[in-house]
């Protein structure tokens, strides 16, 4: 590796992390860099650039080496895997981050790692690179930094000390998963890491008369991710897996993860084509249940399989199985009814709430209020609008899912 | 018919004395021509300055529409700020025509202020002798009128350096720490920056090629905005290429893993904690408990709590099962429910360190529950009669090399596990039964003096709890 161009390392340590589905930059403390320092955060992230498979650019994403004694087959760096290795130092990452950062291309530094040594070995590394840019550079800017479970409960309360977030990976849904596929992982120890993050947290917040104040310890909270399809876990299996990782250890965020193709892939997982529409309505059926009140068992009830249904979001299927329910007096109906609209979203109901307190609602203001109206006229009634017999049509899923795809002859 | 000449700069300013003038003097909007072009007739000077009050949000509204670019901005706004002198209401309406229209306008200029926040590239310029600071420069081509807005989110996040923003409308400066805005510029000759480069190898790398989704990209990073982004002039071959590297990595055969692959993993995996062979011992039974899996309880709990005291207790007391903070820690009784035992202990003469203190059930069983108000809580769940039995093996063992000379059961799950019996605590409470693992006593669960409704009640159970841990105390004196 000597001798190792700079732009080298960072291609294989980049290319090395994009399997991690997150860059959120939102949610943590504000600071600036007024009184010292270079960086600031103000509350809503941002995103700096788009890639071409549509995610946000917001975070310099680096590994600090892919070198790995872990062989966790989903993994482009397992021990078994041939791909070309690299290692930047502490001080290569600080530099990159602020040169990047002073250009505005990144909101500051997702740091990650491939586990070299050992776990503790690895984490101290890890958080002397955060350490170095809060207190050597005064970096205001976003840090989060992905811990190794098994790393020692010390290291963990120092890096929260640096970091904005921590997230530690539960990559796979059900624990036997990750005990076949992931053999140097402990399902328990990761929750156990999870449940020491909540825990401190919690007890870094200052109580004042006000009420409970931001954390310090992390102020952007912690966060997680799972990979869809690399075992044979249903839809309801992971998102009851999400809703108890939310309830218990307090997360901001469960990311999914499509398992995608990876260069010197393992023999055990076949490569496919990313599952990325089912990705896609697990972060759907994620968002019904962390705004809009709905249970796991609602969602993921509608189908026998408990699978979302690919040909239409998950709160469509839902509506469309409870028909009973529907159609729903926009000007009457509870904020709890209304989140369960399909069309209307969250922003909707509470401009819907707050303008129904100057005027009947009609149809044109509904669309006016940001309603979308061609899922949601089958499912409401207004002054003048009633959709009759469209409820209870018998061809009204087909109005919605797209066309089945033609069998092509080969 | 008055006619409003707005200047080219100032014209926020301008904007709003004209229209508190003319608002304050009742001129209906349809008399006002806001192009600064007179009709047939001689212009009308404007009212006379008069106080005028309009609501928090009317102000923030038209600070952010007064940067859009539509040249109608300033009619429509005076349409609402006369509208507010008859119905104070309207700013809370989102239905209403005009209300939707200005709200849009605020919307795309907003957004293009996000946009410039994040699309903003700069370069770095050569140092001056004279300034110790680094200096930096930008050119930039948003939809609106949005620097002045913009530039103090700049001054806030690089406070130690020098920039400037140029946009073909305005510019803004920040020079040793002093922010000044001025008129536009044409598009400056800024110096290669050999950071690009290292941006766009990041770029090129942090993309993955099987996920292609080109509509995501143009929406958030719309094409208007690329021809100042060096990062974009390298997607073509991105995706030129992406098709390919796919292809490649689905055909190509599983390697050989490196000659040190096998005995790094087996050195790792040999070190890791696993359930002993034989159970000799307390520790041995607690370092078993921990890698437990005889029902499913384990998947969704966080950890084992094992029971937690001396080895040669006298005294052993069993509650139901972890609850949220024991399920956390991996202590048994440290919770709310804890901390009612503790005290019935103390008034009782017991010392936690004294007593070995432990669970019928040795995971949390619970269920998620989150609202649409943000609520995230585990809500516990009974354990079931297979749970309890299937959990008793444990607590068979804690027995075992304990002997205590009494098990106090707390709640009907413990008095169920130790008796085979759940009901009757009013009846059997306080009073020792014989059990193949020794003399036990119930009593009432903590988490039921925290649960009943009745504060009567509430305190009699809890007077109770202490009048059996005392006469438990004495039984194992």
């Amino acid at each position: 590796m000597a001798g190792m161009t700079l732009e080298r390392k960072l291609a294989i340590l980049s290319d090395a992390a994009k399997y991690d589905a997150s860059c959120a930059s939102s949610g943590t403390e504000k600071r600036d860099s007024r009184t010292g320092g270079i960086g600031s955060t103000e509350g809503a992230g941002i995103c700096h650039a788009y890639t071409p498979d549509g995610r946000c650019v917001s975070l310099l994403k680096i590994l600090m080496t892919n070198f790995c004694i872990f062989d966790c087959a989903y993994c482009v760096n397992r021990v078994s895997s041939n791909v070309e290795r690299a290692r930047f130092s502490v001080e290569e990452v600080v530099s990159l981050t602020l040169e990047f950062y002073r250009r505005n291309y990144i909101e500051g530094l997702f740091l990650s790692s491939g586990i070299i040594r050992s776990p503790d070995a690895t984490m101290a590394d890890m958080v002397r690179i955060a350490k170095t840019l809060r207190v050597e550079h005064g970096f205001k800017g976003y840090i989060h930094l992905k811990t190794i479970p098994d790393a020692s409960a010390e290291l963990l309360d120092e890096a929260g000390l640096y970091a904005d977030r921590l997230s530690i990976n539960i990559e796979l849904p059900q624990d036997e998963s990750i005990r076949e596929l992931a053999p140097e992982k402990r399902p328990e120890t990761i929750r156990t890491a999870m449940g020491r993050v909540h825990l401190t947290r919690e007890a870094s917040r200052d109580r004042s008369h006000k009420g409970t104040r931001p954390a310090k310890f992390a102020p952007a909270g912690q966060s997680t991710q799972m990979i869809v399809g690399a075992d044979r876990a249903n839809d309801a299996a992971i998102l009851s897996t999400a809703s108890r990782l939310y309830t218990g250890y307090g997360l901001k965020r469960v990311y999914y993860s499509a398992f995608s193709p990876i260069p010197d892939a393992s023999s055990v997982l076949p490569l496919v084509k990313p599952p990325l529409m089912r990705e896609h309505r697990l972060y759907q059926a994620d968002w019904l249940m962390r705004f809009y009140g709905f249970e796991v068992d609602e969602i993921a009830g509608v189908a026998p399989s408990g699978n979302l249904d690919l040909d239409m979001d998950p709160k469509l299927a839902w509506a469309l199985a409870n028909r009973a329910d529907f159609p729903l007096d926009v000007n009457r109906a509870s904020r709890e009814m209304l989140l369960r609209v399909p069309g209307f979203g969250t922003k909707t109901v509470n401009r819907i709430l707050g303008a129904r307190r100057h005027a009947v609602l009609r149809y044109d203001d509904l669309a006016r209020l940001g309603a979308v109206m061609k899922k949601a006229r089958a499912f409401v009634s207004v002054p003048g609008w009633s959709p009759k017999g469209l409820i209870d049509s018998a061809d009204l899923r087909a109005r919605f899912a797209p066309p089945a795809e033609q069998l092509q002859l080969i | 018919m008055p006619v409003v000449v707005l200047p080219d700069t100032g014209w926020r300013e301008a904007w709003r004395d004209a229209a508190r003038r003319l608002a304050a003097a009742d001129v209906p909007p349809d008399e006002v021509a806001w192009d600064g072009v007179a009709g047939l007739f001689a212009p009308e000077p404007l009212p006379p300055a008069q106080p005028l009050t309009v609501p928090r949000a009317f102000v923030d509204l038209a600070d952010t529409v007064l940067c859009h670019r539509d040249p109608e901005r300033f009619a429509l706004l005076y349409r609402l700020l006369h509208r507010l002198r008859h119905e104070r209401g309207i700013m809370g309406n989102p239905a209403d025509p005009l209300m939707a229209r200005l709200e849009a306008l605020a919307k795309s200029v907003r957004r293009d202020s996000h946009k410039m926040r994040a699309f903003v590239r700069f370069r770095e310029l050569p140092g001056t002798d004279d300034a110790p600071r680094r200096r930096f420069a930008a050119w930039f081509e948003p939809e609106h009128f949005i620097v002045a807005r913009n530039a103090p989110f700049f001054a806030r996040r690089f406070a130690d350096m020098d920039w400037t923003i140029l946009t073909p409308d305005e510019r803004a400066d920040f020079i040793k720490g002093e922010l000044s805005v001025g008129p536009g510029a044409p598009k400056p000759d800024l110096p290669e920056d050999a950071s690009e480069a290292l941006w766009t190898t990041y770029f090129t790398n942090i993309f993955n090629p099987a996920r292609i989704k080109l509509d995501a990209m143009r929406s958030e990073m719309p094409v208007k905005y690329w021809k100042n982004m060096p990062e974009t002039q390298a997607i073509p071959a991105m995706l030129a290429d992406a098709e390919r590297r796919v292809i490649q990595m689905r055909s190509a055969a599983a390697t050989v893993a490196p000659a040190r692959a096998a005995q790094i993993s087996e050195r790792y995996r040999s070190a890791m904690p696993k359930a002993p062979d034989r159970i000799d011992t307390l520790e041995q039974a607690g370092e078993a408990a921990r890698h437990c899996t005889r029902c499913h309880l384990h998947c969704d709990a966080t950890q084992t709590v094992w029971g937690e005291g001396p080895a040669d207790a006298r005294l052993m007391i069993v509650g139901e099962q972890p609850g949220d903070h024991e399920d956390l820690q991996g202590r048994p009784f440290v919770g709310p429910a804890g901390e009612i035992l503790a005290e019935a202990m103390g008034k009782a003469g017991l010392a936690r360190e004294e007593v070995w203190l432990t669970n019928a059930v040795k995971h949390f069983k619970f269920k998620p529950q989150m609202t649409a108000r943000g609520g995230k809580r585990r809500l516990h769940q009974n354990p079931d009669r297979a749970e309890i039995d299937i959990c008793k093996w444990w607590l068979d063992l804690e027995q075992r090399f304990i002997q205590p000379k009494l098990t106090l059961a707390l709640g009907g799950t413990a008095a169920y596990a130790l008796t085979g019996r759940k009901e009757g605590i009013t009846r059997r409470r306080g009073k020792v039964e014989e059990t193949e693992g020794g003399p036990v006593m119930l009593s009432w669960h903590p988490s039921y003096i925290l649960r009943v409704p009745d504060v009567g009640a509430a305190n009699e159970a809890r007077a109770q709890l202490v009048e059996d841990l005392r006469l438990a105390a004495r039984f194992v004196a």
